[in-house]
């Protein structure tokens, strides 16, 4: 039998906010346990929740980046569970009347091949704190801070057939959210997170029974744990049993999914309006104002890159994949003024030893400025590509500015051609039978015994002679 | 509409709310009535009306993004039962 794979995505987005969704707590990563968690986060008696306006700005961003219906009116509800980190005994969400209805977003593969992806909602809720299980005398420890930060969670339609569209259409949610600055992207943190709902059914056939994964943390296990889970309910339809509606955890160590909660303990989440909240209600002004205010999007950037700067649909893509890296070549190219030579270094070296070093582009010890100055001494002529290498390798080591290392350094170029002939002059002298050879040779093989002269000067000039005029030198001499 | 002894167990579950073997019967009791109540203002004719998530026909006021709140966990975690490291210690729960 032939199976089809049908995936559905729950992104949960952490928006960029200072302070939670409904209290001035602040939302800052990594503080001490519960210094960050007020009496409105703890679930006090007689408190009062007041929706944050900067979470609802970004909520509407992401609805018109997706060309989504914006729920003119929206109401938060009660979702109703037990759990520690959920201090009030329910989590407000929304329900019937989402912030952000309706939308789509298109996904390229890697074969070019695109699709669109529609997405069914998006709605703001409050994020609950974290369980730590380890062992406290038996007990288990509950931190607040994270209780009540804002999160847009945005549910896709099962429109995905494997993981790579799913990884795909996961990987431009989290570009978009980032380049539209309302969320940091960071998944390792917990900023940006996944849950995949997967069946499979006989090719074309009604839906089969849904599993849903969770602790998929990296788009990695996104990929690994759907893979996995698609062979299991294969392996049991065809042993002849029945896949049950459940959610299952991805194991990354084991590498297998298992299951998370028993069917006892089945979701009856009795939303209904909260009562705390009144409905929200957004003038169609605001709207306008936000759809004015929209930053480029990757599609048009990647568009404009392509255009204005010359560059390659691959080098466009690549600039474009996120908005700091883009913003950062953008800004090295305006100080060099040479947009291709920027690309390839920004493509290359720095991205090269960032990946090395371990470091993500915002903690680059060369700012986009430095390294925007570093090669506009390759456009003046000032060095060669070869000595910038080691220029750049000074940089990264925290030596100080392109300028300051060639002088210290002495790598600025040699142009004078009066000092370049007297080595050209001292390389022939020194290898007169390659002169010979080469006077007798073919023309055909002439160029490729140049390279044997270049190298000498190149190497007698400590690789500071220009390259260009070592070679227009060499072969006008050698001519002669 | 009636509720059975077996719907008032499940609520009664989920809502972590204890209920005698002796009391269920009342309380499905009860809680039947009210539902009849519901069922009764239903037959009311609502053409046209447009539901309210809320009684009081006003919208909600937004917040500032600012951060306006102290850290106060001493003072919170002074009437905690149990507390280590800064977390708050409930029993065990393992997923």
């Amino acid at each position: 039998m032939q199976w089809e794979t049908v995936i559905g995505l729950e992104i949960h987005a952490q928006l960029a906010t200072k302070s939670k969704i409904f209290s001035g707590a602040s939302t800052a990563f990594g503080s001490a346990p519960n210094t960050q968690a007020c009496n409105v986060d703890l679930g006090m008696p007689g408190v009062l929740p007041v929706l944050n306006r900067e979470a609802v700005r970004m909520a509407v961003t992401f609805g018109v980046a997706i060309n989504a219906e914006i729920g003119e009116r929206s109401v938060f509800a009660r979702k109703n569970y037990f759990y520690p980190d959920l201090p009030k005994g329910y989590q407000i969400s929304q329900f019937e009347l989402p912030i952000v209805g309706k939308g789509e977003v298109e996904i390229e593969l890697d074969d070019g091949v695109r699709r669109t992806i529609g997405v069914t909602r998006a709605h703001l809720e409050e994020d609950a704190g974290k369980s730590l299980h380890e062992d406290f005398h038996g007990m288990t420890g509950v931190d607040l801070n994270r209780a009540g930060t804002p999160l847009l969670e945005i549910v896709s339609e099962p429109d995905m057939r494997s993981a790579k569209e799913a990884v795909a259409y996961a990987k431009k949610i989290h570009q978009l959210v980032q380049y539209l600055g309302i969320c940091d992207g960071n998944m390792q943190e917990g900023s940006f997170r996944c849950d995949a709902n997967v069946s499979v059914r006989p090719f074309g056939g009604p839906l089969g029974t849904r599993a849903e994964l969770k602790n998929l943390n990296s788009f990695r296990f996104l990929e690994r744990a759907i893979n996995i889970e698609v062979e299991r309910q294969i392996d049991l339809i065809e042993a002849g049993g029945e896949v049950v509606q459940e959610t299952r955890l991805y194991d990354a160590d084991k590498d297998e999914t298992r299951s998370m909660r028993s069917k006892e303990e089945a979701n009856d989440y009795r939303y209904f309006p909260d009562p705390d909240l009144l409905p929200v209600e957004l003038d169609a002004d605001l709207i306008e104002s936000i759809r004015a205010a929209m930053p480029e999007l990757p599609e048009a950037k990647r568009k404009r890159f392509s255009e204005a700067y010359g560059l390659s649909e691959y080098d466009a893509v690549f600039l474009t994949s996120g908005k700091d890296l883009a913003d950062y070549f953008e800004q090295a190219a305006k100080v060099a003024g040479d947009a291709k030579l920027t690309a390839n270094w920004v493509m290359g070296e720095l991205s090269g030893s960032l990946n090395k070093a371990g470091l993500g582009l915002a903690e680059s010890p060369v700012s986009a400025e430095a390294l925007g100055q570093m090669l506009l001494r390759i456009v003046d002529n000032t060095i060669s590509g070869k000595i910038a290498k080691q220029v750049f390798e000074a940089m990264l080591a925290g030596e100080g500015g392109a300028d300051q290392i060639i002088e210290a350094k002495g790598l600025k170029q040699i142009t004078d051609t009066g000092a370049i002939e007297r080595v050209v002059d001292e390389v022939l002298a020194a290898n007169v039978d390659q002169v010979e050879n080469y006077r007798n040779a073919d023309e055909k093989k002439r160029p490729k015994m140049l390279g044997f002269f270049v190298g000498q000067v190149m190497k007698q000039s400590k690789g500071k002679a220009n390259p260009q005029q070592v070679n227009e030198l060499l072969l006008k001499k050698l001519s002669a | 509409m009636s509720l059975e002894r077996s719907d008032v167990e499940k609520i009664a579950h989920l809502a972590r709310l204890s209920v005698s073997n002796d009391e269920l019967d009342a309380v499905a009791s009860d809680l039947s009535n009210i539902l009849n109540l519901v069922e009764q203002m239903d037959q009311a004719d609502t053409e046209g009306v447009e539901p309210m998530a809320h009684p009081l026909h006003m919208v909600q006021r937004l917040r500032e993004d600012r951060v306006t709140e102290q850290d106060q966990r001493e003072l919170f975690q002074s009437i905690a039962p149990f507390t280590e490291d800064g977390l708050y210690l409930v029993p065990r729960v393992i997923e």
